[in-house]
């Protein structure tokens, strides 16, 4: 019933009648035009997708795409979520999500979603800031940002989207910028087709309360030097001249230029998204010069939803009783005359 | 022994109220069991009452770590677990301490005697052995060295001093078992079951039953045994069930009826896990369950899955209910069926957790932001629970809203005979599904005589659609901001609430159909209304009870009924709450109130004497 290709489906068929009301300019438009062109790749039925959300700019997603949607409350939607896709293990779900609704009042969701390792892809539109409630300071918010409710700046650490998705026992992060829609409808194709929790950063610039917060990472002139994109299997190399690469120098990662000082390709690092262990992982997602893109962790495990069902199918075949009848009067039961 | 005034006397009986009550790890809610059960089986009506303390395992011999188990038999139909003890079997000072207040004068208290020794003295803060004091002349005392006939008894079997003085309880149930002439037979089978591939085990608490029998038999204050003729029940087969049990397995029965999977998201709260353990154990007959990360995410995922198709349920007590409310307004909005149980304890805050009150019923109306009507059903004794999660599920599934049956730790906890009813004999319940073609179909398009929108379930090829907490536009279900939709949104919500009075049962009145005084309750306080009411109807007085178990809407002939009677008086354990709403709903009456907050059913000599002094003032 779910993997099924069906080539007729289009853009055109994943674009639903509302009209789009996110502020012009906003990377939230580069997002949603990536997953209407990702969806019909993945070759699955319209009918067979759940768009959930909470509460945010982000949230208003499900609004806008043509499958079947519900748009939640502040925090929730992991939880919702997680309803509609144990209730039908059959949906492709997705928790559209922001830094606020998925880390501050949603974050026990988050973390128990990703811990429980359910079928379910999580984007989460990182601008570390709160858009819809208009500009105070996130759980991704730098310290020493301003904004209004840190006008002298802020003094909250932030946390790390990725390093909270692998310290949940996470199995896959990706991260991906915001004013790359190719990249993002690769990512959305590959992380559909990934059996649990999919955690996705999405670094996202809101233009009117935190503007340019990716900038350095993002600006198309420096980006090959500030970002690593990277992809199993493949060495990690970057640079406008992929004469940059990362290697392990004691317990940290190390950039180093390529030709230099002896280095050669083979010192580089091979990124190995499958390896359990998630320690390199870590390194990958914290570094900061170059940030790192692309699928970052992926392990295939059991999904939760899976054991879900072979254990309701074990535990009917061993039933004491034939039906509820059966049941109610067995064991003690006496009759008055 | 020690010779007392009193002497017991025997004979036949119609009711008798039996208190069982020792430290947390004695025993005694098997013991209680053991005796309720056995005495629904020789046809006696029961109704049972455990009293736990809230701590798992107090320090032994402690005031605070007193467990008890009531019961009562009878011959009539009882109703409740009855107000006052009849025999207290207290197995150290601490219970004695705590319960003597139950016991009238000249009732019969069972002590152990062994157990009254210095340190156990101190620890329920007696200066003096009240053995000795004559504190208990006016009582029956039954002195018995229990501890040290259950271990002579046992001596020859090879276990260790403690194990051994594990099967008191056995010696102390076999001389009651004796005392009001019930058969050993029943609890030796469960004895075989429990310890089964544990002879020694076995062989113990067996002998230590019958040697507390054999003792009650040939001591000689004991002159003669209570009998207690069997009940007049309704001809049928019965079981004995908890209210807890039975409202998970009238959501199993609602399942079956409705043909609606259960998915049942739920996060631990006392009194209300047992739900949970229920449903998780039935596994097979299709019950999801999930244990969530907390209350709201165990409404979030019932929301879910109600958007998936299932028979969505969250089950919670009262601090629960106060952190799902959001997420209640959101299937408020989004007009998706999920029953919320909430099963009343105590409070605010953590308050009493193991103790019984009624004192969410004005959360359940109207403890959400906005307006935002929902379905409140309640149930009113522990076989009741079955009726009345079964009705939930089907009022959420045919009227597409949030339901919530309130209950409460008194007829969750206690138990009672059911008579057991067949899945064909439950009427069948018809989910709101889709029935309009594609053309005509809107999200919000409404059934014209329920005003419910169709379910259309996720999977369904032509009909995606999106809900969501954002105010809709009446049809179309699109994102709507505009003042005249929204007031027209808040009265179709509340109209849709309001006709679902065509779809329940008319109000029945027990006792007097008219006259002086009626009675007017809910929920759980059912039994000792109706045992102090026909008690003074029988006894000539217009005197009639109305007990709600549809508190939103009521039902359609509640006011007629209220023309029908003198004067009124709401009797709940709250503050006032019934009141409160019966006053804005039925406000040309004047409302007497009765209320009691301290944690404890109303007993029903309280409420004969305030129904007798309203009714001889007139
Ligand atoms: S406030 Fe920021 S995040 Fe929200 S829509 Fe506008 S630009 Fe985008």
């Amino acid at each position: 019933m779910s993997e099924q290709t069906n080539p007729v489906l289009t853009f055109k068929d994943f674009q639903s009648d509302q009209e789009v009301r996110w502020c012009p300019g906003c990377d939230d438009y580069i997002i949603l035009r990536a997953m209407l062109k990702a969806l019909p790749e993945m070759g699955r039925k319209k009918e067979d997708f759940v768009f959930v959300s909470g509460i945010g700019c982000s949230s208003r997603f499900p609004y806008y795409v043509g499958t079947y949607g519900i748009h939640g409350i502040h925090g929730r939607a992991a939880a919702i979520a997680t309803g509609v896709k144990l209730a039908n293990p059959e949906l492709s779900v997705w928790v559209m999500t922001g830094d606020g609704d998925a880390m501050a009042i949603g974050g026990n969701h988050f973390i128990h979603l990703i811990r429980r390792n359910i079928n379910i892809k999580i984007v989460m539109f990182n601008n570390e800031i709160y858009g819809l409630t208009k500009g105070q300071f996130s759980p991704t918010s730098l310290i020493g940002q301003k904004t209004y409710t840190s006008p002298y700046g802020n003094i909250q650490p932030p946390f790390n989207p990725g390093q909270l998705t692998i310290g949940s026992s996470g199995k896959y992060f990706a991260r991906v910028p915001g004013n790359d829609p190719k990249m993002m409808e690769e990512l959305f194709v590959k992380a559909e087709k990934f059996k649990g929790t999919a955690s996705i950063e999405v670094l996202q610039n809101c233009v009117i309360f935190n503007d340019g917060a990716f900038e350095e990472i993002t600006n198309k002139e420096t980006e090959s030097e500030n970002q690593i994109r990277i992809e199993h299997g493949k060495k990690m190399i970057f640079g406008k001249n992929k004469d940059k690469g990362l290697i392990l120098k004691g317990f940290k990662l190390e950039v180093v230029n390529i030709g230099e000082n002896g280095i050669t390709e083979d010192d580089i690092l091979v990124h190995d998204a499958h390896e359990a262990d998630p320690t390199l992982h870590l390194m990958l997602v914290r570094l900061q010069n170059p940030v790192v893109m692309g699928e970052i962790r992926r392990i295939e495990e059991t999904s939760y939803d899976e054991v879900y069902v072979e254990r309701m199918e074990s535990v009917a075949k061993k039933s004491p009783f034939k039906n509820l009848d059966e049941m109610f009067f067995s064991g003690d039961t006496y009759v008055v005359e | 022994m020690t010779e007392k005034k009193l002497k017991l006397t025997g004979g036949t009986v119609d009711s008798v109220v039996i208190r069982f009550v020792g430290d947390s790890g004695d025993g005694m809610q098997l013991t209680g069991t053991q005796f309720s059960d056995t005495s629904a089986m020789m046809g006696n009506d029961i109704a049972t009452f455990p009293n736990y303390p809230s701590e798992i395992r107090a320090p032994q011999g402690s005031i605070y770590g007193v467990s008890g188990f009531q019961v009562q038999i009878g011959h009539a139909t009882v109703h409740t677990p009855g107000d006052e003890v009849d025999v207290l079997v207290a197995m150290n000072p601490a219970a004695l301490k705590t319960n003597l207040s139950s016991v009238p004068v000249g009732k019969t208290i069972i002590v152990d005697t062994d157990s009254f020794n210095k340190k156990n003295l101190q620890k329920a803060e007696y200066d003096e052995n009240p053995l000795l004091t004559g504190e208990l002349n006016n009582f029956v005392v039954i002195e018995a060295p229990i501890t040290t006939l259950t271990r002579e008894s046992i001596a020859d079997i090879g276990l260790d001093n403690k194990a051994m003085t594990r099967s008191k309880n056995m010696f102390a149930l076999g001389m009651v078992f004796w005392m009001f002439s019930r058969p050993l037979k029943y609890t030796e089978t469960f004895i075989d079951k429990k310890f089964a591939g544990k002879t020694q085990l076995i062989e113990a608490n067996k002998r230590a039953l019958r040697a507390g029998f054999n003792f009650a038999e040939t001591i000689e204050l004991i002159s003669s045994a209570y009998t207690i003729l069997p009940a007049k029940m309704d001809p049928g087969i019965y079981r004995i069930i908890s209210g807890n049990t039975a409202t998970a397995w009238g959501f199993l029965a609602a399942s079956e009826k409705s043909g609606r999977p259960i998915f049942l998201g739920s996060y631990p709260i006392t009194p209300a896990t047992e739900i949970l353990q229920e449903l998780t154990a039935k596994k097979y007959f299709g019950a999801k369950t999930f244990q969530a990360e907390d209350e709201i995410a165990g409404i979030s995922t019932a929301i879910g899955a109600s958007f998936s198709g299932h028979l969505a349920i969250t089950t919670t007590s009262g601090p629960g209910l106060a952190l799902k409310g959001e997420a209640i307004g959101l299937a408020v909005m989004t007009e998706l069926p999920i029953v919320i149980v909430d099963v009343q304890r105590a409070g605010p805050s953590t308050g009493l957790p193991t103790k019984p009150e009624q004192s969410d019923l004005l959360q359940a109306m109207y403890g959400r932001h906005g307006e935002s009507p929902v379905i409140v059903v309640a149930a009113k004794s522990p076989a009741d629970c079955f009726n009345m999660a079964f009705e939930a599920s089907r009022l959420a599934m045919e009227h597409m809203t949030p339901v919530i049956l309130l209950t409460d730790g008194y007829i969750a906890n206690g138990s009672e005979p059911w008579k057991i009813k067949k899945t064909e004999d439950l009427p069948i319940i018809y989910p709101n599904d889709l029935k309009s073609s594609r053309e005509e179909w809107m999200p919000y398009k409404r059934d014209p005589e329920t005003l419910a929108r169709e379910w259309v379930l996720p999977g369904t090829p032509g009909f995606e659609h999106r809900v969501g907490g954002l105010e809709k536009k009446d049809g179309t279900g699109d994102v709507n901001q505009s003042p005249e939709n929204h007031q027209l949104m808040v009265k179709l919500r509340a109209e849709k609430i309001c006709r679902v009075k065509n779809n329940i049962p008319l109000m029945q009145v027990d006792g007097a159909q008219e006259g002086d005084l009626l009675v007017i309750g809910w929920g759980g306080t059912y039994g000792s209304l109706f045992t102090a009411v026909n008690h003074l109807f029988e006894s000539g007085q217009k005197i009639g009870l109305m007990h709600f178990s549809y508190l939103n809407p009521m039902p359609k002939n509640t006011e007629e009924i209220l023309k029908k009677f003198k004067k009124f008086i709401i009797c709940e354990l709250n503050m006032g709450q019934l009141h409160t709403v019966m006053n804005s709903k039925f406000p040309e009456y004047d409302y007497f109130k009765f209320n009691k907050v301290q944690g404890l059913p109303f007993t029903v000599l309280e409420l004969t004497q305030k129904f007798e002094q309203i009714l001889n003032n007139q």
